[in-house]
């Protein structure tokens, strides 16, 4: 079985939830012995003009240096394409025309997103001057990129409403069954004051589809519930986690002896940032040898530092501003508690990094990642005291915290992208069926 | 004879390194010791040195007739000392030629007096100190930080034994009244008070190198002129001291206008210079000035808004008062050293957000991107001192417990 995959790029180059979703499911189909054809977007930059590179497995090692755990079991299963674009995930219309107006005043040509993962951008006059023209002109390279592979490929999978256009203009030029991926919807990004244009894409790409992939049962109520979506067109597949060789495992050097609970995200409305800083204070009034971090940055950052502040609990309440690399796991191994009182998640890989870490969590109920955790404490987000009280519990009663931590490794552990990218391929195999029937 | 009394302050924060949540409990230096010593010698060699040496000559030339004040920081002496000793040598000069007066002030340029009289009493008092030590000069005026002055700070100088102290003449307080004469403290009469005269120093301070001011150029000749025409008895000319030839460079002409002011002044015969605590003694007080609120020298709306105005600053405020106690048990210098210039009033100025009318002067003396930048760092800094604070105490008991045993 044969795959043209709409994908982004993958870690250490880009290390964004969805690069790395895409590097764990493709080694994964890999695995499962389907032929992946990786297609990306990739800015190269004014000096080439080329807008298509097809790459083999062996330069992505070059080109993004060790990928870690190594591709050389799987490389003669993938290939790559890198269309050039300037496109990254995760990005809004608004984000996109911020940078654009600012590179044509000022010629500013590297990025870094806003996210935790702050990713760079590169941006080129060559490329289209809103968002939304760029995700057309895409599609237009990825028809011709389907037109060059006519035959090779027996299926079409594509991530993240950005590359719908692209998804659905391989469709018609190969007549090949297109899949989608819903990695996040617009009402996890925006809350209900979502981005219209946005909103339309990501419908149009669900229609056109032969089958739609939820990463929760969350997001596929979502999907069904918001944009009208067939119940029976949408499966629910939940990501799994991948973890580099390396021991994460090995106790951090602490430079303070209390407590620390940590909070690892964008501070957006959507991560429920709000709640933590309340249960925070909830917990300082029982308990002194405790502190609390907030790792990441964000539009409501600056709202929540005030809030500390006049909570008057900023000497156990920390900033660390966003984290990268390294400095992420270090932030993992210093913690004795994870929380994710996401509002909105759809899934959620963090929590699973922190476990990993050997760290509990406590995970909000209105998370993907909620249905596939059975050692996490879960609470509804709003409920700062349920959250107070979790926090309260796994730093107060040893035996407590050992449990969820030990079960809690052995849980994600078994999280494996091969037996996610096995039931992708039997989707794979649905539509493949049902279009040749037809 | 109307006087002149020209007065500068010195100041140099400690500013911190960025310190971050990683760094706690485990690296105790928080000076950015690099942008310390660069800005201390920029300014010195840009301002202090030159302008001590001129005003030195002028003291010379004048043959005691130009006489100023000063008030210098613990924290700036401090850095005198670290990174540039000849210009402490040169306030030395400066004071042994008996036409320099030294005030009194907080030693970290602190907002004690705005914490509680013990510690702003203990700031006055270490700075006392130094002063005497530095310039043998027991100081008997007083200016506190940033001109903040109120009826119960004044009251509080005056217990103190200071008989003169500075504020700024603001328009909200004086009303129809002018700054040009003395007046008194309104809770202890015996407590003279010499107000700026705002607009006479800014004109130096801020106008003197704004070219689309109507006034500009602005000539020795024209400032005197202008200094003839006020109605008062005295002029207070009170400004920061790095206005010669750092905030305003020598390319100015700043420095040259400096020089030629004391003759333009001194040629008519009926303006004369003096310092503070002359001044004050010159001049019989013409009323009491009521200020029950608090004011100072910053900002258009000349009050404390600029350090305690908002939750992150009255958040810091309020944590760091909160370790007194703790430091005054364990009576240590190294941790006395940092919870002096952690009391320094520009970390709370930092953490401004009032950015409209004064958002050029407060981002020009700011080395943060933004004041909860600043908010969280000196949280970090804070937090890391309070537990070895914590630690140093804890060890104290126990050895105390071996000793008794």
């Amino acid at each position: 079985m044969r795959v043209l995959m709409f994908g982004w790029e993958f870690p250490p180059h880009i290390a964004g939830g969805l690069g790395t979703a895409c590097y764990g499911m493709t080694r994964g189909l890999a695995r499962n012995g389907v032929d992946v054809t990786f297609v990306m977007p990739h800015a190269s930059g004014d000096e080439d003009q080329r807008f298509v590179h097809v790459v083999n497995a062996s330069d992505i090692e070059a080109v993004y240096g060790k990928v870690d755990g190594g591709m050389d079991d799987i490389m003669d299963k993938i290939s790559f394409i890198h269309i050039d674009s300037n496109m990254v995930p995760y990005i809004s219309p608004e984000e996109y025309r911020e940078y654009h107006d600012e590179f044509v005043k000022s010629g500013k040509k590297v990025w870094e997103t806003k996210d935790i993962w702050s990713q760079r951008y590169t941006f080129s006059g060559k490329y289209g001057a809103n968002l939304m023209e760029e995700v057309a002109r895409y599609a237009i390279v990825a028809a011709q990129v389907a037109r060059e592979l006519e035959g090779q490929f027996d299926v079409i999978h594509a991530h993240d409403w950005l590359t719908y256009f692209a998804g659905i203009a391989a469709k018609r030029v190969s007549g090949k069954p297109l899949v989608v991926h819903m990695h996040a919807t617009e009402y996890d990004r925006s809350g209900e004051n979502i981005n219209t244009q946005t909103y339309a894409i990501e419908r149009a790409g669900m229609q056109a589809a032969d089958k739609v992939i939820a990463v929760s049962n969350l997001t596929r109520r979502t999907i069904i519930e918001k944009y009208g979506i067939p119940a029976d067109k949408v499966v629910t597949v939940h990501n799994a986690v991948r973890f580099a060789e390396g021991d994460d495992s090995a106790p951090e050097e602490r430079g303070v002896k209390d407590k620390i609970v940590t909070f690892l995200g964008r501070i957006t409305y959507q991560k429920g940032p709000d709640y933590f800083v309340e249960a925070a204070a909830k917990v300082l009034k029982r308990v002194p040898n405790v502190r609390f971090v907030m790792a990441g940055s964000g539009d409501m950052m600056n709202h929540v530092i005030r809030r500390v502040a006049r909570l008057g609990i900023a000497d156990r309440f920390h900033f660390t501003g966003f984290l990268r690399g390294e400095d992420v796991h270090k932030m993992f191994r210093l913690s004795d508690v994870y929380i994710m009182p996401s509002v909105s998640e759809p899934f959620g890989i963090s929590p699973l990094e922190a476990m990993r870490s050997n760290v509990p969590v406590i995970i909000s109920k209105q998370s993907g990642v909620a249905e596939v955790l059975d050692y996490a404490i879960k609470v509804d987000y709003w409920d700062v005291d349920a959250m107070a009280d979790a926090i309260y519990g796994l730093i107060t009663y040893p035996a407590l915290s050992h449990m969820f931590a030990k079960k809690g490794l052995e849980e994600v552990t078994g999280l494996k992208w091969n037996n996610a990218a096995a039931k992708i391929k039997a989707i794979y195999q649905e539509v493949i069926d049902k279009n040749q029937n037809n | 004879m109307k006087t002149i009394c020209l007065y500068f302050q010195v100041h140099q924060p400690w500013r911190l390194k960025t310190y971050r949540f990683f760094n706690m409990g485990k690296d105790h230096n928080y000076l950015d010791d690099l942008t310390n010593r660069a800005i201390m010698q920029k300014v010195a060699r840009q301002c202090y040195l030159p302008m001590n040496a001129l005003l030195l000559k002028l003291i010379k030339e004048n043959k005691g007739k130009f006489r100023c004040s000063f008030s210098l920081t613990g924290t700036v002496v401090e850095q005198f000392k670290a990174y540039a000793p000849e210009v402490l040598n040169s306030f030395k000069a400066l004071a042994d030629t008996g036409c320099v007066e030294f005030l009194a002030e907080t030693y970290s340029h602190s907002l004690a007096s705005l914490a509680s009289k013990d510690d702003f009493v203990e700031q006055v008092k270490l700075h006392t100190a130094m002063i005497k030590k530095e310039f043998g000069q027991k100081p008997t005026a007083f200016r506190n930080t940033e001109l903040i002055y109120s009826d119960d700070i004044g009251a509080m100088v005056a217990d103190m034994g200071f008989k003169v102290m500075l504020a700024e003449g603001a328009k909200h307080v004086l009303g129809w009244k002018s700054p040009d004469f003395v007046y008194t403290n309104a809770i202890d009469q015996k407590l003279r008070l010499l107000l700026r005269n705002y607009k006479l120093s800014d004109d130096i301070a801020f106008r003197f190198s704004n070219q689309s001011w109507n006034e500009y150029p602005l000539t020795a000749d024209k400032y005197a002129s202008w200094l003839e025409g006020e109605t008062g008895e005295v002029i207070n000319l009170f400004m920061d001291y790095e206005t010669f030839g750092e905030h305003q460079k020598a390319s100015t002409g700043i420095l040259d206008f400096m020089k030629a002011l004391p003759k333009a002044i001194l040629k008519s015969g009926d303006m004369e210079f003096a310092t503070v605590s002359e001044t004050a003694e010159k001049h019989q007080p013409i009323a009491v000035l009521h200020c029950p609120h608090v004011m100072s020298w910053a900002d258009e709306e000349r009050d404390i808004t600029a350090w305690l105005g908002n939750e992150l600053q009255n958040e810091a405020f309020t944590k760091l008062y909160a370790l007194k106690d703790k430091i005054k048990a364990l009576k240590n210098k190294d941790f006395d050293y940092v919870w002096n210039f952690m009391q320094t009033s520009d970390h709370f100025y930092y953490m401004a957000t009032k950015w409209l009318s004064d958002g050029d002067v407060h981002s020009y003396f700011n080395p943060y991107g933004s004041s909860y930048e600043a908010f969280i760092n000196y949280m970090n800094v804070l937090s890391d001192f309070e537990i070895e604070v914590d630690k140093a105490l804890a060890a104290k008991k126990s050895r105390k417990k071996v000793k008794t045993a």
